[in-house]
């Protein structure tokens, strides 16, 4: 029924909007006006509209900022971060600079230009000299931009220091699992083939690197201020492991190991403060389009001091204890 | 090509535009159907890509209420995709991806790909170069009925069982290659890659179509630099097209291969459904590159031929030259040029080698040059001009406003280390819409209103072309701008709720307002669509050059006559671009006046 009236009050509506604009067309043809022809009133009413919208988008930009502003991404929780937001903070100047300054001027023009009868443009073809300068000084700016934008870039990328604690990240659909490198800080070789029920990330067992690995899911847990070296792998299609908390993001891309590395300064628990928000939390999400629950991909990061984070872990069991374990039990039986 | 091919070729063509006119009576299939003419060519264009725009524009409303009201019952969801995928009013998550999907392919390829190049290549190359039509009426005819076909093949995945692809416009691999990883990469992605095979054909025989006609029919006097700035902007799209487009169409080839034949491109170590598939040794990121080198270019293939009619339009209007006309030249020859050299700007996060995304992001940042160049012409061509406000004149300033704020967010995203925070979320989403979207259309739309009395010999209404412009203008920014803080809040694109995630429930708002002003901004669309079809009919008829332009289309006759002129072809004597020029008595030289004794052409007076 619905359906019904909304398709009969749109016929009707475009009948009625056809029928003023015939009218209106009529009546103006009788007036010996060509309705289509621009007049100056058109212009100048225009001319209003113009500055009227620059004015209007000021005021939205403005209420954006202070709005919308103080609901982004709080303070970065990882050392590079922290630079990155500067880096970001002193390029958002920078353009907002810009994009002031034109569209004031686009709009400020398309205002104080508009046509007038009788009047007659200027006939200015080029100017060498104006044509150089605004070639030059973006060329200067982003000359800036890209220095600063690199040095971060080739810090940020520059491979992870021997120390760093090694956590294996590994996507599927649509669910994550962490599996730390352990006592030997090394990750056990694992193959898509070895893949079972019971061994979702296909650890191979006959390595003896992997029998100190923990493999955990849901949440993880990362020490502060030690640097965190991630291994990310995927098993059926491209994910990516985006952890917006700590600026940090990299693919999960199938057939291939690709990596990132950052160091957390601050915790759960300090970031809860700050917040004022007791149930804040750490998130990994999933930022390659997936599938169909791509949407709910996740997983949470705690931050914690190190002894919490040792007092973790070791009450995790390893890889071996885990396989052995369901053998053990038979072999209780058995007796 | 020698000066006598040059010269022969043209002979043969006005002495067929005659015979054609004076004695070939064309049935109704021939005339309006299977055509080879131009015009009629470049409306059969216009009209599909109108009908293709407001189809996709649908489907954003449709996701955009799932965005803003997850969960919330609406009959319309119900009504368009039926019990299957929209129960009770609920959008099915898997048609939620197809519909992002399909809106950015259609958007993206049909609308402003096939749709602006089609529409105003055809209409304005032979036409400003003063050619009978284009080299090859054959080929032209068989570029849009291929592009048709290509729209059929894409909107074909919503009539089957599995639904329309879904991985998204990019449709990366293995989740597109594999039919296991969602109902998307079934049937339906079957369909997109035929639909995208067609398209390629479509674009290869329009683009070496154009790229002919311009350098081989201009008509005596054109030189190159004599040439508007939208047949520059035209050329270089083209060739643009012609180089890129081959690669996306091997990227398809690959994928289909590894889909049906079961090869291994871009596959290995996938272990899925239960079991280990036997392909090793491809690679994802080999489909990326592939992509992505016709990707990048793909968003100057949009951009161009908008910027072009813009320079156009805001010169006529604003009745001055367009401002630095060989700078604009240089600056669109070099966006071009840097366009093939910046793709892996979309892959800093993809674990490409550092070194190597540095080298990217200078090339990326390089283009932001040339780029700002443009944007500040067509500043300084308003200054001290006698501007006339078209509705054409309102999109043009529209989509200098628009470039403007899009492309400085180009800048965050080109700058690798920023990029990483930024990237695939909703400031990315925000920062193309604007800048390619939102620009884009405005530039067609621009583009419509100004050769409207040319496609179809009648004014489009004024009014409510002056309520379409500020209704769009003004929900195009209420719907993108605030993107940039959701994508500041670290929410990822193509997630069919936010609710999963506590972090993001204070953006609900956010999320309701962009809603909001999507659906102002669609029910603005009615007016437009309104006045398109109903002024074919029923608009006032236009005299030969409403707008006092200087471009020789304004120099035919007001009836679509096979061959454009009745007579000999126009001779040019002057660039384009006179307008205002002091001694003159009017505030227009079209471009056929002889030069008078000492006078200077190119903005020297």
């Amino acid at each position: 029924m619905t359906e019904i009236l909304i398709y009969v009050a749109i016929t009707l509506a475009l009948f009625v909007i056809g029928y003023m604009v015939r009218v209106y067309e009529l009546s103006s043809s009788i007036r010996g006006k060509k309705q289509h022809i621009v007049t100056e009133g058109d212009n100048r009413l225009m001319a209003r509209f113009m500055l009227t919208f620059l004015f209007a988008f000021f005021a939205f930009v403005i209420y954006n900022l202070e709005s919308y502003g103080p609901r982004t991404l709080p303070e970065s929780a990882s050392a590079h971060g922290v630079e990155l937001d500067w880096l970001f903070n002193f390029n958002m100047i920078i353009l907002f600079i810009v994009f002031t300054i034109t569209q004031i001027f686009l709009f400020v023009f398309a205002f104080k230009y508009y046509g007038r009868e009788g009047n007659k443009a200027t006939y200015l073809a080029h100017n060498n000299k104006l044509e150089m300068i605004w070639t030059v000084i973006p060329a200067i700016v982003l000359a800036i931009i890209i220095i600063f934008g690199l040095k971060n870039w080739n810090k940020i990328t520059e491979p992870a220091s021997k120390e760093a604690i090694v956590i294996q990240l590994y996507a599927k659909q649509f669910d994550w699992t962490a599996r730390y490198a352990g006592k030997d800080n090394e990750l056990g070789a694992s193959n898509y083939k070895l893949i079972t029920g019971e061994n979702p990330l296909g650890i191979d067992s006959t390595d003896i690197k992997s029998n100190d690995d923990i493999v955990v899911r849901n949440e993880f847990h990362i020490p502060l201020g030690k640097e965190v070296e991630f291994k990310l792998n995927a098993r059926e299609v491209i994910h990516s492991a985006y952890m917006p908390h700590f600026r940090s993001q990299m693919n999960c891309v199938p057939g291939m190991t690709t990596m990132m590395h950052f160091t957390p300064i601050i915790t759960t628990a300090q970031m809860r403060e700050k917040l004022n928000n007791p149930k804040f939390d750490y998130i990994l999400l999933c930022n390659k389009i997936c599938g169909n629950s791509h949407y709910n991909m996740q997983m949470t990061i705690v931050v914690e001091t190190e002894s919490e984070y040792n007092a973790w872990l070791s009450s995790k069991s390893t890889f071996k204890k885990k396989a052995a374990a369901p053998a053990e039990v038979k072999a209780v039986a058995a007796k | 090509m020698s000066a006598e091919a040059h010269t022969h070729h043209h002979e043969a063509h006005a002495s067929h535009g005659h015979h054609d006119e004076h004695h070939h009576e064309e049935s109704f299939v021939s005339k309006y159907i299977f055509s080879m003419d131009h015009k009629v060519i470049s409306r059969q264009f216009l009209i599909t890509a109108v009908i293709m725009a407001t189809i996709a524009m649908g489907m954003s409303l449709l996701f955009r209420l799932q965005l803003a009201w997850p969960g919330e019952k609406f009959a319309v969801i119900n009504m368009i995709l039926g019990d299957k995928w929209g129960k009770d009013g609920i959008l099915d998550p898997g048609m939620y991806m197809a519909l992002v999907t399909i809106h950015g392919t259609i958007m993206v390829f049909m609308v402003l790909t096939g749709g602006l190049s089609g529409t105003f290549s055809n209409l304005l190359i032979p036409y400003q170069i003063g050619a009978r039509d284009m080299a090859s009426g054959f080929m032209n005819m068989l570029s849009y009925w291929f592009f048709f076909l290509s729209s059929i093949f894409m909107l074909a995945g919503f009539f089957t069982e599995t639904g329309p692809a879904s991985g998204g416009w990019t449709v990366y691999p293995p989740l597109s290659a594999l039919p296991q990883a969602m109902e998307g990469s079934k049937i339906g992605m079957t369909l997109w890659l035929i639909s995208m095979s067609l398209f390629i054909v479509s674009s290869l025989l329009g683009g070496l179509n154009y790229i002919v006609t311009v350098i081989n029919l201009r008509t005596k006097g054109m030189s190159m630099t004599r040439m508007p700035l939208t047949i520059w902007a035209f050329l270089v799209t083209a060739i643009l097209g012609v180089l890129s487009f081959p690669v996306l169409f091997s990227a398809a080839l690959l994928l289909i291969s590894d889909r049906s034949l079961g090869t291994s491109f871009y596959l290995s170590d996938i272990y899925i459904g239960g079991q280990a598939l036997e392909q090793t040794g491809g690679s994802p990121i080999l489909y990326e590159h592939l992509f992505w080198f016709l990707g990048h270019p793909e968003v100057y293939i949009i951009l161009l031929p908008a910027l072009g009619l813009t320079s156009e339009i805001i010169s006529v209007n604003a009745r001055k030259p367009i401002f630095g006309y060989r700078a604009m030249i240089g600056s669109i020859m070099a966006i071009g040029f840097l366009s093939f050299i910046v793709w892996g700007h979309h892959m800093f996060v993809t674990g490409m080698n550092p070194f190597i995304g540095s080298v990217f992001v200078f090339t990326t940042l390089l283009i932001a040059i040339p780029s700002a160049v443009k944007a500040f012409n067509y500043i300084t061509t308003l200054w001290k001009g006698n501007i006339r406000y078209t509705p054409a004149m309102l999109f043009a300033i529209g989509l200098v406003s628009t470039f403007i704020s899009g492309g400085l967010t180009g800048i965050i995203l080109a700058d690798s280390a920023l990029d990483i925070n930024v990237h695939d979320n909703y400031f990315v989403v925000a920062h193309f819409h604007i800048v390619m979207g939102v620009s884009a259309i405005l530039g067609m739309l621009a583009g419509v209103y100004h050769w409207y009395p040319k496609l179809f010999l009648r004014h489009m209404n004024k009014k409510l072309g002056y309520i379409h412009f500020w209704i769009t203008f003004v929900c195009a920014y209420g719907v993108f701008f605030p993107m940039h803080f959701l994508g500041l809040a670290g929410v990822p694109r193509r997630y069919y709720t936010n609710s999963a995630f506590p972090m993001f429930d204070n953006l609900v708002d956010i999320n309701v307002f962009i809603t909001i002003c999507a659906i102002i901004g669609g029910l603005g669309q009615l007016i437009f669509l309104f006045n398109f079809f109903y002024s074919m009919f029923r608009g006032p008829k236009s005299e030969q050059n409403p707008w006092n332009a200087n471009t020789l289309e304004w120099t035919t006759p007001m009836e679509h006559t096979h061959g454009n002129w009745p007579g000999a072809l126009p001779v040019v004597h002057r660039w384009p671009y006179d307008y205002s020029k002091p001694g003159k008595e009017h505030d227009f030289v079209p471009q056929t006046v002889p030069l008078e004794e000492g006078e200077l052409d190119g903005g020297g007076h």
